[in-house]
């Protein structure tokens, strides 16, 4: 039997690590770009010679000091990413030259006006569809006017070769956190939920480090022969938990704990921060900026309107990962999300397999544990 | 407070809930009927409230130890003679099922939050429960009432004779405001004291909206004893709202249902 405890030891000792390695990386030269949201192509920027960091937003530590610019009743996501710009308590973005947006929400779209006031702030127009010609050139000017502004801010030249290198690294990056999904399809799951969202957060500080990717091979492959020996991680019959709504991060794992505290196990997580933004690869065999466009506009965000592919993928993950519920995780003044569960609860419950479907509304503190133990319990109670 | 109950004391199935407030027991007998309960207040420790109850039924020839015990409400894990703990909604809906004996939709309007409990074949379907927030739970019309200076039931009596005010925030602390405005304006109490109501009414309406109409409700809870909100919430919702004298207990009686389920 494998030790993957160390595995895990490592990946956990990563992630307050990572703000090293950027400041290694910027006090070497590297340029940095600071990105808030999935549509983001970090090929792009990584063709630009730069690196590509997910910047703070999941804390409720600095959401105080963002309500001193914006209105309380904002989503905590856009709070605390502009809160941890103000107060500077985000290292990321404390070494990042030029911070990249795009007009997802309202919220958002908004704040990054204010953003651009602290550190340079390039906003993507992101078109609200994906369906139709009109938008994807749209989104393909959009990318390109991005690699203009990265050319001209960071004194480069962003070259064809150079962004297919790029997709095709990060399609590689893709590939392992896909592989690495599977292990949670068989009954019971290789991991628990608390153990996968850990390695999606070690992959977000992988920083495009292949060793980092290696990492997550190993550990897979190292379950998958523990599994074989005959290894349990997560007992038999817990209450399969597809996780989906608005991105996951540290204080939302409240929730996460709270289902599997309660008999239930997470076997993916359909949010950004897992599952959403990778399950589909670039298609390396169309012109880059146009694969690129097709990959990132087919983000199934609920900013898209109508979202019809969320509610697909939700449905095909459910039966592929033979989930006994869907919980999704809204926050609070998050209207795209919230509006949108009517529409999941609508598909889930109403298809050929009624699946049993939750909505939790929730912030960053930690003072409602107690009643997302309650809700949560009698949820598995409910699908028991 | 204690209700004696004749009959015969034997294993014994026991449902403990603590809530915010009360702690209750009910105790079932061999045949399924009611044997004894008692109520508590909870106060500051959940623990204390348990071992209270626990030493009620002792008192009363219940021998605890060789009872079968599920404990629920939010301070269930605090219950250490307890085998299982079971969440309040599973227990509010075997309360109701066990009082009504059929499908509807249960409303419980707690101390610190308002339950409702779809339940289709015997089971709970779907459930909703409201975030955060005081408003349109018993805490929020204990606050009122306090700020007009009444008890509850006179609240209730006063809320009967008046009409045409209106308190229109959402929140807890704003509305309290909005009364005292109330109050400085010079409205009559029984005014204020029907916007107070109507509040909640509204309130409740909006969180039953959400899992569809068309059905029967069963009002459960603390707030069940009063007629006058029952036939309030009755109207708002345009559907039969039902309670029973023992409807308060549902929460504990549903523990003790499934304490002969789960434990046997
Ligand atoms: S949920 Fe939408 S807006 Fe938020 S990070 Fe994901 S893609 Fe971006
Ligand atoms: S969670 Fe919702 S409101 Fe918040 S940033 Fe994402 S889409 Fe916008």
């Amino acid at each position: 039997m494998h030790d993957v405890e160390a595995l895990f030891e490592d990946m956990r000792g990563a992630i307050p690590a990572g703000p090293v390695k950027i400041k290694e990386a910027a006090d070497s030269g590297k340029k940095v770009v600071g990105c808030y949201c999935a549509y983001t192509p970090f090929e792009v920027i990584r063709a630009a010679g730069a690196v590509p960091v997910s910047l703070c937003s999941t804390s409720d530590k600095p959401i105080a000091a963002g309500e001193e610019h914006l209105p309380r009743n904002l989503c905590p996501l856009i709070k605390s990413s502009y809160g941890f710009a103000l107060t500077d308590t985000c290292p990321y973005f404390h070494f990042c030259d030029l911070v990249i947006g795009e007009t997802t929400c309202d919220g958002k779209k908004k704040m990054y006006e204010l953003l651009d006031r602290l550190r340079p702030t390039h906003v993507m127009q992101l078109p609200q569809t994906y369906f139709g010609a009109d938008a994807l050139n749209v989104w393909r000017a959009e990318i390109e006017r991005l690699a203009r502004r990265l050319e001209a801010e960071l004194g480069v030249t962003i070259t064809e070769d150079g962004l297919r290198r790029e997709i095709k690294k990060r399609n590689e990056e893709r590939r392992v956190m896909q592989d690495f999904y599977e292990l949670s399809k068989p009954d019971p799951p290789l991991l628990s939920g608390r153990e996968l969202h850990l390695v999606n957060e070690f992959f977000k500080v992988s920083f495009g480090d292949a060793r980092a990717m290696d990492t997550i091979r190993e550990l897979e492959t190292k379950l998958r022969e523990n599994w074989e020996a005959g290894e349990r991680r997560v007992p038999a019959g817990r209450r399969r938990i597809v996780v989906t709504g608005c991105p996951t991060g540290k204080s939302l794992e409240k929730v996460f704990d709270a289902i599997e505290e309660n008999g239930g196990v997470i076997v993916a997580f359909e949010n950004c921060g897992g599952l959403k933004p990778n399950y589909e690869p670039a298609d390396e065999t169309l012109p880059p900026y146009e694969a690129l466009a097709v990959k990132y506009l087919g983000i199934p965000c609920s900013c898209m309107s109508p979202n019809t592919k969320r509610l697909d993928l939700l449905e095909t993950l459910a039966g592929e990962y033979k989930a006994d519920g869907v919980v999704d995780i809204i926050l609070q003044a998050c209207h795209t999300y919230s509006v949108e569960s009517f529409l999941v609860r609508e598909r889930l419950t109403g298809g050929k397999r009624s699946v049993p479907y939750i909505p939790v509304e929730t912030d960053y503190s930690q003072s409602d544990t107690e009643q997302l133990s309650t809700r949560m319990g009698a949820f598995m109670e409910m699908i028991a | 407070m204690l209700v004696r109950f004749e009959g015969a004391l034997s294993p014994n199935c026991v449902g403990v809930d603590i809530g915010s407030t009360a702690a209750k027991a009910v105790v079932l007998g061999g045949d399924g009927s009611i044997l004894y309960k008692a109520v508590v207040p909870t106060g500051w420790s959940s623990a204390g409230a348990a071992e209270a109850l626990r030493e009620n039924m002792e008192r009363e020839g219940i021998d605890v130890s060789k009872a079968r015990v599920v404990a629920t409400g939010y301070g269930r894990v605090s219950v250490p003679y307890a085998a299982k703990t079971v969440t309040e909604i599973s227990c509010h809906a075997q309360g109701a099922l066990r009082l009504f004996g059929r499908d509807g939709t249960v409303v419980d309007i707690g101390g610190q939050d308002t339950k409702v409990i779809s339940l289709s074949k015997g089971k709970v379907a779907d459930f909703l429960m409201n975030d955060k927030c005081a408003a349109g739970t018993g805490r929020f019309l204990e606050v009122m009432a306090n700020t007009l200076a009444v008890e509850l039931p006179e609240l209730f009596a006063l809320a009967e004779r008046g009409g045409g005010a209106a308190i229109s925030s959402m929140c807890t602390v704003f509305a309290e405001s909005e009364v005292i405005g109330l109050i400085g304006g010079g409205r009559a109490k029984e005014d204020i004291a029907f916007a107070v109501c109507e509040s909640i009414v509204a309130r409740v309406t909006a969180l039953c909206g959400k899992q569809g109409g068309g059905r029967e409700f069963f009002l459960t809870g603390g707030l069940c004893e009063s007629e006058y909100l029952r036939g309030r919430l009755s109207e708002s919702l345009r559907a039969p709202v039902f309670t029973d004298p023992l409807a308060r207990w549902a929460g504990a009686l549903g523990a003790a249902v499934l304490a002969g389920v789960f434990l046997s």
